[in-house]
């Protein structure tokens, strides 16, 4: 049941109210980093390198300079000279800002055009000559482990391969013995592909330096404004640009998917050359640059395994990861975690062993990867245990959904320790999954698949009941470069009784200058109509880690209740002074206290606020305002069951998914609109890597689709029309037993889809088919097995 | 993304346009929709040094029957197509493939005679004018001349327009009666070029025997392809499954795809055969 | 070398001087200031950009300046009027068909012309319809019911029921 307790006029928790960012939005007005323009801006343009790898061996830029407008060309060497060549990645290792004398992946940026407009630095641009010396370049993860591979990192100290970690999770001696005495294994090899998360908007900046002030004001498409204010700290710090100098903007975002938590070189180079000339600078990259050279996502070779009775009864799992990193690791994730929480792998099932072990692999490719709408490598291990479950169950022949509803953790089990360590907090997955069966018409699909294979047709229903972990993260784990996690909240409620929150996040479009008010408003009484969010700007709002990972409710959202209940308490204690009784006599109800059985005798939130301006008790410190660092006990747990009924057609090889139900459970909800619109559109970012999207390079390090004409983001026509629902299971640790649910559907949707299409053609023997699964892979596989 | 400048030119009559081709040379382009130039330029892949809009010529956009043939204006938009009362009846076919060139803004600006000129055997209508023999009008400085479609795609993306030709028209004969026509190609996703596409036109006797066979096919040869073979397997028979089956072979045989993200050659050829195989019973359906 | 071109963008007439090559999206975005119009790709792909030019929606990103010269020009800015929001913005408002509202400005634009070409399109036709244009954030069911919406505000049939189906 959704827990709505407030009447719609406050719009606390539960009511769907409208949007408040809408307006801007709709007219025009919404404020994005390209609408900005300052008075004698200047405009880059960045030339890249046609080559995977390559020594740089000469820049010629004369016919360049030569153009009306062009003002200067940057390269590596002349950042070199302030020792802004180089950057740290959140992974702590290191990355190029320009090359000095190699490029590491095709479209890397090898220098920058400074012009007065984009017409002329792009002009610019294209006069550029840069004469390289190519090399062959090293695209296959596995042969970059060989011995006789080319060292791609020799800059780096005491290096003698391409081998950047190894990291280990779970018991691997009681795992082996599982396996070993085990009934039934089943294994698969997969690859999660490289895909991009593809923001209608691309990245960019304004770079504004004051050299009278020595201030830098930064407007960049960043979803951690704060974090990166002290990266920007951190890299130019020994040229003077030190933290309390520095301004970081975001103002709107739109789309950011993970894909704006990086720092790209391309915002180092702005703010380095606004430095030098003292101008602003702004920086707009165009699609091809931002598919081709912005981080990545996902890029796993994983080789899962099961071990389970013939029963059915699941015993174990194990996990072997190659990580195809690009030249350098430029991962988001928590600094201890270098595959993210890939760890939450073991899934919804309660079993005892489990082992996963993680290679990480230098390439000539991009850097990254970045947490692509999925709390850091959560989807490559969701994909894992639902495919992997799904080949058990054709193993021994049961029902995939039987098999899952025998093996779930039980409701009552939780809080549930798993075999890799992570305390589940809540769940109902069988509740969940039978709501979707119940939706779908589960029995009825599997009896006309029956009748379908007599006839020779091809009908799959595929079942993905996945565990997401996300609100990152609890301080005596998660940092970020060292900056603990938490997040923060700011509420000042001015002597009228309207407020103004603050917080550490950024939204991209997630809703929260309408799901942090609904908070505040189900804590205070205030309605959310009055409650201004704001978020993005360093200079005022309250440090945080900002908003990716589905963390914002969990970490922000319950800053904001918390501090609202500080407010709340300051409250009572005025309105037992106005109303001249002891604290404990007074009750709470949305937007008043009132005397215990006197409802007449009471006072408005709106008069407490006043008062505490202008009639507040004796040695009360006065104002009505307060800040909340949340540090999370625990990390969140939503859940999911998703069920994907697929038709394709045996001639052609195409895939129509006929219906898709998902049945999410994200706690306790804000805003039931809101939650909806986050699944439905995680959905298509779900079927999405399953049908359509993944980055392809060849032998030659050649990206082959850098273009929306061949990188497929699907469009209304290949989205289908998402049937939604939920449960709701509180978080039991969080104020407002609430877990996040952004990502959910982008890590639940794609084995969903993988295993409809799979389980369209297991009687032809097909066991596993590798995402991104189109018609033409189909279609071989029909061929391969004799089926056409 | 930014095209490198250029000089540009809107000539209002078709004499105008034709002396500035005479004059500027082989480095300027007609610009008609703009939707097949504007991006090559736009990534620079393209950069002419004038450009010649043709697009404030009046005259050069309509829709009708005439003298036996539909004619269409070259600079006659995708989406007049798709909104015409003329097409639904007798041209289904123009349906069938209008509504999968790009989308509806890019219907909205690209023209029919853009998508022939471009000489792309990735664009839809040359299969579509294969199949229904239509012929192209190309105005010159000596006038007007037709050229049968069959002669007008040769070599990759060439077409038989001369340097200082514009194409004006397209005439499509009006089929007989007993006539059905059929587009389909497969697709990525929607607005993608076409893995493969198949367009059909056949008329069939009273007695069901086929009178006349048009088969065009898309993106599985260097240029546009017109399907002779199966066409011949098709005439002067009554078109059974066997009759169909062998005419889809042989047009999964004659076609020279290449393998590419959408597919492999095995794939691709595969496809063609199917595709020729429904167009045809599209085709057959509406003939009734 | 510049040309003169007169423009009405959003019922104002002006007249500026523009480079050839100036793409009418750069025209209106950074001559004209009304940034409400994005620029999301390349390749005319992503509909971002798109805005009425005679009534007619098209990618303003695959356009020159130059030939929008005496044509009447309705971006996102000219939607609402002094009596209030375009249906179509109510639309979008009403049923949550807008998350980061960067594909918005244009997806509402091509929503404005196929419901003048169809003020009752089924929801495959609306799919159709709106498949030049790439929203990541929505997943389109809500902007299919942004445009259902509108389209029965237009007719002046009764409002749809915005209340969402999460059940």
């Amino acid at each position: 049941m959704i827990k709505c307790d407030t009447p719609k006029e406050i719009g606390g928790m539960g009511h769907s109210m409208k949007r408040k960012e809408d307006d801007r939005f709709i007219q025009g007005k919404g404020n994005y980093v390209d609408d900005i323009k300052l008075p004698g801006m200047l405009y880059m343009d960045i030339v890249r390198s046609p080559y995977a790898y390559a020594k740089i061996k000469k820049i010629n830029t004369d016919a360049a300079m030569a153009i009306d407008g062009v003002v200067a060309v940057v390269d590596g060497k002349a950042l070199e000279q302030y020792n802004l060549h180089w950057m740290p990645t959140l992974m702590s290792d290191t990355q190029m800002v320009l090359p000095t004398d190699t490029v590491m992946y095709q479209a890397q940026e090898v220098c920058a055009v400074i012009a007065t407009s984009r017409y002329a630095a792009r002009d610019g641009k294209e006069a550029v000559i840069v004469e390289y010396e190519p090399m062959k370049p090293l695209m296959d993860p596995y042969k970059a482990l060989n011995d006789d591979a080319p060292l791609l990192r020799p800059d780096k100290e005491g290096k003698t391969d391409n081998h950047i970690w190894n990291w280990k999770a779970g018991d691997k001696e009681k795992t082996d013995k599982v396996f070993e005495e085990a009934d039934v294994t089943v294994k698969e090899q997969m690859h999660i592909p490289r895909i991009h998360v593809a923001s209608i908007e691309t990245c960019g900046c304004v770079a504004d330096y004051d050299k009278v002030n020595n201030h830098l004001t930064m407007y960049m498409t960043t979803q951690a404004p704060h974090a990166i204010r002290t990266v920007i700290a951190l890299v130019a710090g020994h040229v003077g640009l030190t933290e309390e100098k520095i301004r970081v903007i975001s103002p709107d975002i739109g789309g950011g998917f993970g894909g704006k938590v990086p720092v790209y070189p391309g915002y180092v180079i702005a703010i380095a050359v606004s430095f030098l000339v003292g101008k602003p600078v702004k920086w707009i990259e165009d699609r091809s640059e931002n598919l081709q050279a912005d981080s990545f996502a996902r890029d796993y070779h994983i080789t899962a395994e099961m071990a389970a009775t013939k029963e059915g009864k699941i015993l174990a799992t194990r996990f072997k990861i190659l990580a195809d990193h690009g030249y350098t690791d430029a991962s988001a994730n928590p600094s201890k975690f270098p595959t993210g929480l890939y760890s939450i792998g073991t899934g919804s099932y309660d079993y005892g062993a489990s082992y996963m072990e993680a290679d990480a692999v230098y390439t000539n490719k991009p850097p990254g990867g970045v947490a692509y709408r999925c709390s850091f490598r959560v989807t490559e291990a969701v994909h894992a245990i639902e495919r992997i479950t799904d080949r058990l169950a054709l193993e021994i022949g049961k029902d995939p959904a039987q098999l899952r509803m025998e093996n779930f953790i039980k409701k009552e089990d939780f809080p549930w320790k798993s075999p890799t360590g992570w305390e589940y907090d809540s769940g109902d997955y069988h509740a969940g999954l039978q709501k979707a069966m119940d939706a779908v018409g589960y029995d009825e699909l599997r009896k006309e698949q029956a009748e379908k294979r007599a006839k020779g047709e091809l009908m799959g229903i595929g079942i993905s009941t996945f565990t997401e972990i996300v609100g990152a993260g609890p301080s005596k784990d998660f940092d970020i470069l060292g900056i603990k996690m938490f997040d923060s909240a700011e509420i000042r409620v001015h002597p009228t009784g309207k407020a103004i929150a603050r917080f550490g996040t950024k939204s991209q479009g997630q809703g929260h200058e309408t799901t942090y008010a609904q908070i505040i408003a189900q804590e205070l009484g205030i309605p959310m109509e009055h409650i201004q969010v704001e978020e993005g700007d360093t200079d005022t709002a309250p440090y945080g880690l900002g908003t990716y990972a589905s963390r914002s409710t969990p970490t922000a959202g319950a800053a904001a209740a918390v501090a609202a209940r500080k407010l709340r308490d300051k409250a009572k204690k005025i309105a037992a002074y106005l109303l001249e009784v002891s604290e404990e006599d007074l009750e709470w109800e949305p937007g008043k206290f009132f005397v215990k059985g006197a409802p007449e005798k009471s006072k408005t939130i709106q008069e407490l606020v006043f008062a505490a301006y202008t009639n507040h008790p004796q040695g009360m410190e006065a104002g009505f305002e307060t800040t909340h660092y949340y540090d999370p006990p625990n990390l969140t747990f939503p859940s999911g069951a998703y069920i994907c009924v697929v038709d394709i057609d045996k001639e052609t090889g195409q895939i129509d998914v006929r219906r898709f139900v998902a049945i999410d459970d994200c706690g306790n909800i804000i805003n039931p609109m809101i939650v909806q619109g986050q699944v439905h559109g995680g959905l298509t970012q779900g079927i999405a890597p399953a049908m359509y999207e993944s980055l392809i390079y060849d032998d030659d390090g050649n990206i082959l689709n850098g273009t929306f004409m061949d990188y497929l983001v699907p469009t209304a026509v290949e989205s289908p029309s998402w049937e939604t629902g939920h449960t709701v299971t509180p978080s039991p640790h969080h104020p407002i037993g609430a877990k996040g649910v952004g990502e959910s559907p982008t890590v639940g949707a794609p084995p969903a889809i993988a295993n409809a299409i799979v389980d369209a053609m297991s009687h032809l023997g097909v066991t596993h088919m590798e995402i991104p699964i189109t018609p033409f892979k189909v279609w071989k596989t029909l061929k391969e097995k004799g089926a056409i | 993304m930014i095209p490198a400048p250029f000089d540009y030119y809107a000539p209002t009559t078709l004499d105008e346009a034709i002396s500035l081709l005479q004059e500027l040379g082989d480095e300027a382009k007609i610009l008609a929709g703009g939707h097949s130039l504007l991006p090559m330029m736009k990534l620079r892949f393209a950069s002419p040094e004038q450009l010649i809009d043709i697009n404030n010529i009046p005259g050069l956009s309509y829709i009708k029957e005439e003298d036996g043939f539909l004619k269409i204006g070259a600079l006659t938009k995708e989406a007049e197509l798709e909104h015409s009362d003329t097409i639904p009846g007798k041209y289904p076919i123009f349906l069938d493939a209008t509504k999968l060139i790009a989308d509806p803004q890019v219907r909205n600006m690209g023209t029919i005679g853009g998508n022939l000129a471009h000489g792309d055997a990735a664009n839809d209508h040359p299969a579509v004018m294969l199949a229904m023999r239509a012929e192209v009008v190309a105005t010159g400085p000596e006038g007007q001349r037709t050229i049968p479609i069959d002669e007008f795609f040769y070599g990759f993306y060439m077409t038989a327009l001369g340097e200082t030709d514009i194409l004006t028209e397209i005439r499509i004969p009006i089929p007989a009666a007993g006539t059905g026509n059929a587009y389909h190609k497969l697709e990525r996703k929607v607005g993608d070029y076409a893995t493969a596409g198949v367009a059909v036109q056949l008329t069939l006797d009273s007695e069901g025997v086929c009178t006349y066979a048009g088969i065009g096919l898309t993106n599985v040869n260097p240029t546009p392809l017109r399907a002779e073979r199966s066409e011949q397997a098709l005439l002067g028979n009554k078109l059974t499954e066997e009759v169909i089956a062998q005419a889809a072979q042989f047009a999964s045989e004659d076609c020279n795809p290449s393998d590419d993200l959408r597919g492999d050659e095995e794939y691709k050829r595969a496809m063609v055969g199917v595709l020729t195989k429904r167009m045809i019973h599209k085709a057959m359906e509406r003939a009734q | 070398m510049t040309k003169e071109i007169t423009i009405t963008l959003n019922g104002e007439k002006q007249s500026l001087e523009v480079e050839p090559r100036l793409l009418l999206v750069h025209l209106i975005r950074e001559n004209l200031n009304q940034t409400g119009t994005h620029i999301g790709c390349d390749t005319s792909s992503c509909g971002a950009c798109t805005i009425l030019v005679d009534g007619k929606s098209i990618k303003s990103c695959t356009m020159l300046a130059i030939q929008a010269d005496g044509k009447e020009i309705i971006t996102v800015e000219g939607l609402a009027t002094t009596e209030g929001l375009h249906p179509i913005q109510e639309g979008f408002k009403e049923n949550h068909g807008l998350h980061c509202g960067f594909c918005t400005p244009g997806m509402m634009m091509r929503a404005v012309e196929l419901l003048e070409n169809n003020p009752n399109p089924t929801e495959e036709e609306i799919r159709w319809g709106i498949s030049g244009n790439l929203c990541r954030c929505t997943g389109y069911n809500n902007i299919v019911k942004a445009i259902q919406y509108a389209g029965a505000k237009i007719r002046g049939d009764e409002l749809p029921s915005t209340e969402p189906e999460f059940v």
